[in-house]
């Protein structure tokens, strides 16, 4: 029992950054559909201006996380003005290339001040408790306890609030609405800084936990966030929040009851299943295609 | 001191690129070729490489060149990085032979970096040293199943080490239940980790978990909560550097208080940067100490350090040693683009004396007869702890 509570508090720790990089891609898809390959470096850039604000600037824990989110966010609206607005008429394929050109980018440019994987001071100090077997530290604590409450505060903006209303009448007809008056530029600058900023705060908790950072990092985890989204049914809030943590269970499931060897390709036939189930994903709609 | 180390990385490079600059222009050089993990996964490893090479190739020429048949030839150094990646390696290895004619390469030294490398060499007939690559395969023509003829290693093989491990976790360490922790996708790992499995079971030792990850992987939590249920003695990891800081930590935070072992992943002083205190008291097997009392470990160590202000590691020592092998068989031959010469030079079975003990090469093998040793990490330094007969 205490191995099963063990193993689920290790799944809710992975499966929450999982989950925030999916947010990323869930958003930008769900506003233009368009699949931001560039995510998954924008978390690795987020890890790196964690270094930065531990090493250099040697900020504590609130300010180093503040400025990695607000870093990202204008990254996030930066890319968007320079590659992809430029692209927004022409064809959506033109769009993935430019996104997958500007992850390339980024890689080579962190690549470019340091080949060295980095490593992270302890930020925050090294408590464990022990409950009756069951560890549990004040880092997976607050990692999955910040996750949720950004993604809360994100639903809250997206649900109830006015830029939210505007961002899902973009997403739900990005022609018609800016006949009504909808500032669709600044709508979609606001969901590229919201998404790139979680991406951030993923790439921040996620260097504290893994204290090694290099500059191809983003590649894989932003590979299988995707794959998260796209389980919970991409362009869906609610969605990319499930599938991180399905995803996050399946891996640390997987290992704990069979050898830890079948672990990706168990995990990934599961998830293949499922979509075979469920094409659109848990909380996608099917779409018809508009000729 | 980074800029120190970058200025006199181009002091070097700019004496090896730039024969011309000496006084003996004009006279032929003699090219071998590095291939060294620059960027990618291990560029520790790699810049550890390129030093010592630079270091030999600088001592030869500052000397006046290498002495064949009583004239001095200048050595030219080409150097190329293999990204880590085994396909580079292969193309930088074929562009070295057959584009820039090198008479020998030195590297790579990752064992996947290695075959590839080693496979062209010897279709080739090009003389290929390898530092650090422990893989038993390197040197064995997959094939046939013979050795190849002009692949030769400084270094000894990881059955060695997996034995050398297991033995000593059962015998020193007094260990009677282990588990093993590894990179399924990395070749020398998977063969370390096995052949400690069966070292430590012959021994009387029993292993209790047996579990992998994927390189890339930083989330080892599922998998030491499956050990930590076992309740071993001791944990064997044998990975890179990167990967065992994160172990550790990750460990600790699960409240698995049991040692880690490890092997020749671990020998790099970025390991205790990354762990900090919490690998102090951990031992793994190593190819050199560098407070060895050897001399010629002495003097290596203190040029190397007044060349880059560090203490070499053990692929510095390796590719030390890799070129004085190289010069001691060029020497003999006597020629500077005679590659069949230098390989029968090479596997004559005479001794050589370097930095990581003495080195001879038995007939039909470019496996080395050499010896391991135990390091352990204390306040903060790797320290010698044992040593390890073959």
């Amino acid at each position: 029992m205490i191995y099963l509570l063990q193993q689920g508090l290790n799944a809710l720790q992975l499966g929450s950054i999982y989950a925030l990089i999916a947010l990323g891609y869930t958003m930008v898809y769900g506003v233009l559909t368009m699949i931001n390959f560039a995510h998954g470096d924008f978390f690795m850039v987020g890890a790196f201006l964690c270094f930065v604000g531990a090493v250099f600037l040697k900020l504590s824990v609130i300010p180093a996380l503040l400025l990695t989110m607000i870093g990202l966010a204008i990254l996030g609206v930066t890319v968007e003005r320079v590659a992809y607005r430029p692209l927004r008429k022409a064809p959506r394929v033109s769009l993935i290339i430019t996104s997958l050109g500007v992850g390339m980018f980024l890689e080579n440019l962190i690549l470019a001040f340091n080949p060295y994987p980095q490593h992270i001071p302890q930020f925050i100090p090294d408590i464990n408790w022990n409950f009756g077997g069951l560890s549990l530290s004040l880092l997976q604590l607050l990692i999955i306890v910040v996750s949720i409450l950004l993604m809360l505060a994100l639903n809250f903006i997206v649900m109830r609030t006015m830029v939210g209303t505007a961002m899902r009448a973009v997403s739900w007809d990005k022609d018609n609405v800016e006949l009504i008056g909808v500032p669709v530029d600044q709508v979609v600058a606001i969901t590229f800084a919201l998404g790139s900023s979680l991406g951030g705060a993923a790439g921040f908790m996620y260097s504290l936990s893994y204290p090694v950072i290099d500059p191809y990092m983003g590649v894989l985890i932003g590979w299988k966030a995707f794959i998260a989204a796209v389980v919970g049914g991409i362009g869906d809030i609610r969605g990319a929040m499930l599938g991180g943590y399905i995803l996050g269970t399946l891996e640390i499931l997987v290992a704990a009851f069979l050898p830890s060897t079948c672990r990706d390709f168990v995990a990934f036939s599961l998830l293949i299943i499922l979509l075979m189930v469920r094409p659109y994903g848990i909380f996608g709609k099917p779409k018809t295609q508009k000729v | 001191m980074n800029k120190q180390i970058g200025l006199s990385v181009l002091a070097v490079a700019a004496m090896i690129f730039f024969p011309g600059c000496g006084n003996n222009s004009g006279s032929p050089t003699v090219k071998i070729g590095l291939i060294a993990e620059i960027s990618g996964q291990i560029p520790a490893v790699g810049a550890s490489c390129r030093n010592a090479a630079l270091l030999s190739v600088k001592q030869i020429n500052d000397a006046g060149g290498i002495d064949l048949g009583g004239k001095k030839y200048l050595i030219q150094l080409l150097v190329e990085d293999s990204a880590s990646k085994a396909d580079q390696a292969a193309v930088v290895t074929q562009k070295l032979i057959t584009q820039d004619n090198v008479l020998a390469i030195i590297g790579p030294n990752s064992s996947g970096n290695a075959l590839p490398a080693s496979e062209i060499a010897e279709q080739s007939k090009t003389v290929l040293i390898t530092p650090w690559s422990t893989n038993p395969k390197t040197t064995i023509n997959a094939k046939t199943g013979t050795p190849k003829k002009y692949v030769f290693r400084a270094c000894f093989t990881d059955i060695f080490e997996g034995r050398v491990m297991g033995k000593f976790c059962h015998d020193t360490l007094k260990a009677q239940k282990a588990a093993v922790l590894f990179d399924v996708a990395t070749e020398v790992f998977k063969s370390q980790a096995e052949l400690f499995r069966k070292s430590f079971e012959a021994a009387g030792g029993k292993v209790v978990g047996f579990e992998t990850y994927t390189t890339g992987d930083k989330d080892f939590s599922s998998q030491l909560t499956k050990i930590r249920n076992a309740g071993p003695d001791v944990i064997f990891s044998p990975s890179y550097y990167t990967d065992v800081s994160l172990q550790v930590q990750q460990a600790r935070r699960l409240g698995i208080k049991v040692p880690f072992v490890g092997s020749d992943g671990w020998s790099t002083p970025e390991l205790i940067k990354m762990c900090g205190k919490d690998c102090e008291g951990f031992y793994f097997c190593n190819h050199y100490s560098a407070d060895s009392e050897n001399p010629a470990t002495r003097d290596f160590v203190a040029a190397y350090k007044a060349a880059y202000g560090t203490t070499p590691d053990d692929v510095a020592a390796l590719t030390w040693d890799a070129f004085g092998l190289l010069w001691q068989a060029l020497a003999k031959s006597g020629s500077i683009d005679d590659r069949e010469m230098l390989r029968q030079r090479l596997s004559e079975g005479q001794s050589y004396k370097g930095v990581t003990g003495s080195i001879v090469f038995l007939a039909n093998s470019g496996d080395p007869v050499k010896g391991a040793v135990i390091m352990r990490i204390k306040d903060g330094k790797f320290v010698w702890s044992s040593d390890s007969q073959p």
